[in-house]
């Protein structure tokens, strides 16, 4: 239950607002990190919180990219390969990225640690090949460094520790009310 | 030149607070609250600041069009930046907060607003995690809050995140997303500065707009005219994407060609021959070499069928095949086309249909007709700028290119004819 992990960050968030009903976008963000896609109890949860009815959260899911209607590998690498990052080798290095991993675009390894998906423009054209991860954005990649960045999640998943994520930074705007 | 907006290339640090202000910084703020309202907004409308986002709707008038009335007012800063090709506003944010900040400030102060949203598209949140920090030092020093600066003005400035959907930097569909509705936009009027967020008189402005507010406060209206050209006055953050060797923002004055443009960003990449460019990312028709010749301008590519937009400038070469461009840039449209008008849902989805047939080598020679049909019906029926934009890629490539995409379909056409000799001796 989100209301009881983030209790702190969700009266952060409402105080915020002049209208509740406008904190619903960063309840869904904290929902997807508590379940890792947008679940349906993720859906009944925030539609609870705010009084809404719960088919209005199912719009919203299914209305914005960054929500998740299935659930994914515990990191989401989110390629770009819109038109100015296709022009410095996104989809070449998105055929790269999906051999690698042995999954189609959309698909999830089956240790359950990666999804690949394309995305349109993140706004770092100049950077490109770039993706995020778990919206953190790598930039400038090629090969060598895609296999660096896959060891260093493998390692950190390995170690236990959590895959970076909204939380802290929703934490840190939740916060700043005080 | 020093940079006027991309001040941290030369200050290292400059988004903390202390070296913002050891430079000059919140001095803007300090001389607009020595000021009327009134006297703000006249300053910033004699600059003639056109709206950074693409539309170049001048700031000083939106300003004014908010009433002199009490009740809630807010002041909305555009960092939904989705466009693609367009990474100007994420650099200010990380690198110059403050002056994005203080820009805001003024802004609510010259319209009586006491509270700021900065809606940043969610996959922005780590450069938001970041001017969070930000906005927290201010209210550390007073520069937020209550009575600030000792002027008793009083202003709330907090982040809110999108989570992904290019539509919400429409500003209409932008507030339907801040009011935690479905990001679709509304058809104007009613305008915001009447009923925006929540009903009420709002304000919104792109991220590089609100940054040019400080220097125009301390400097005056004439300073920002004195740069530029006549009607596109002061300077412009350009983002430079493609084929070009050194992509990135460059910071220019109106007025230069899109040929110095590309020597900016040296040359082209590999030396190779240049193409096409889109000038406003995906929202703007492309143009070809002549066009090059063009001022950066309000007036200067409608000449040559196109439009500056929010000055993303993706650069092609002589390798692009200008289908595939095509293909791209509406597949772009119809993944993000908010689904609310018919003709922009509808057109989208058949032209990407249309153009996977002519790029995968399966279109007919009427096909290419067809396209440009559904394109054309589009045209001026649909509810926000997104539709129109879509078709802008699909006409122009059309009517530069069109022995390319004959070429598509003569492929496939004579594809057919050998399955067809093929079945006949089978």
């Amino acid at each position: 239950m989100i209301r009881d992990t983030y209790a702190e960050e969700i009266a952060g968030l409402l105080a915020r607002y002049p209208d509740k009903k406008s904190a619903v976008l960063p309840l869904m963000h904290l929902a997807q990190e508590e379940y890792g896609y947008m679940s349906y109890e993720a859906m009944r949860e925030v539609a609870e919180l705010l009084n809404l009815d719960p088919t209005h959260i199912l719009s919203l899911a299914g209305f914005y990219s960054l929500y998740y209607e299935e659930p994914t590998g515990t990191y989401v690498l989110e390629i770009c390969n819109d038109l100015a990052c296709a022009l410095r080798g996104a989809d070449e290095f998105v055929e790269m990225a999906t051999g690698k991993l042995n999954i189609p675009v959309e698909g999830t390894t089956s240790d359950g640690l990666f999804t690949i998906k394309t995305v349109m423009c993140l706004g770092a054209c100049d950077r490109a090949p770039m993706l995020q991860c778990n919206l953190k954005f790598e930039e400038n990649l090629d090969e060598a460094k895609f296999d660096e960045l896959l060891a260093r999640l493998r390692a950190e998943s390995a170690g236990n520790v959590r895959p970076s994520s909204v939380v802290e930074r929703i934490n840190a705007f939740a916060r700043q009310t005080e | 030149m020093a940079h006027i907006l991309l001040r941290h290339r030369e200050i290292p640090d400059l988004e903390k607070l202390d070296v913002y202000l050891a430079n000059g910084g919140y001095d803007g703020l300090k001389k607009a609250l020595s000021m009327s309202p009134e006297e703000v907004i006249s300053v910033v409308r004699s600059a003639n600041l056109r709206g950074r986002g693409g539309a170049g709707f001048p700031a000083g008038i939106k300003w004014g069009f908010i009433p002199k009335t009490d009740g809630p007012k807010y002041i909305l800063i555009n960092t939904d930046e989705s466009e693609t090709g367009t990474f100007k506003d994420r650099e200010l944010v990380e690198r110059n907060p403050h002056q994005v900040i203080e820009g805001a400030i003024i802004a609510a102060y010259a319209v009586g607003a006491e509270l700021i949203f900065n809606y940043f598209r969610g996959e922005y949140m780590d450069a938001g995690y970041a001017f969070e920090q930000a906005l927290r030092d201010c209210y550390a020093q007073g520069l937020l809050g209550q009575d600030i600066l000792g002027s008793g003005f009083c202003c709330d400035f907090y982040c809110h995140y999108g989570a992904g959907a290019y539509i919400c930097g429409e500003e209409t569909a932008l507030i339907n997303s801040l009011a935690g509705e479905l990001g679709q936009p509304w058809s104007k009027p009613p305008f915001p500065a009447v009923e925006g967020l929540y009903g009420k008189p709002t304000v919104v402005n792109n991220t590089e707009t609100m940054a040019n507010v400080p220097p125009i406060l301390v400097n005056g209206g004439e300073w920002y005219t004195s740069m530029g050209v006549e009607g596109s006055p002061g300077v412009k953050i350009v983002c430079m994407s493609g084929h070009v060797e050194k992509p990135g923002n460059y910071e220019v004055e109106w007025g230069v060609t899109y040929r110095e443009l590309i020597e900016m960003a040296g040359g082209m990449r590999g030396g190779r021959a240049f193409k096409a460019l889109l000038p406003s990312g995906g929202s703007g028709p492309v143009v070809t070499a002549e066009a090059l010749a063009a001022p950066l301008s309000y007036p200067g590519l409608p000449p040559y069928g196109s439009v500056m937009g929010s000055a993303s400038v993706i650069v092609m070469d002589e390798t692009t095949d200008m289908v595939w461009a095509a293909y791209k840039m509406i597949h772009f449209f119809r993944h993000e086309s908010c689904g609310k008008c018919t003709p922009c849902r509808e057109g989208t989805y058949w032209m990407e249909q249309v153009l996977d047939r002519i790029y995968h080598g399966r279109g007919t020679a009427a096909d290419i007709a067809v396209l440009e049909d559904v394109a054309t019906q589009m045209k001026g029926k649909c509810l926000c700028a997104l539709g129109e934009f879509a078709v802008s890629p699909v006409l122009s490539t059309i009517a530069h290119f069109l022995d390319e995409y004959k070429a598509k379909v003569s492929l496939s056409a004579k594809a057919e004819l050998i399955e067809e000799a093929v079945l006949a001796t089978a």
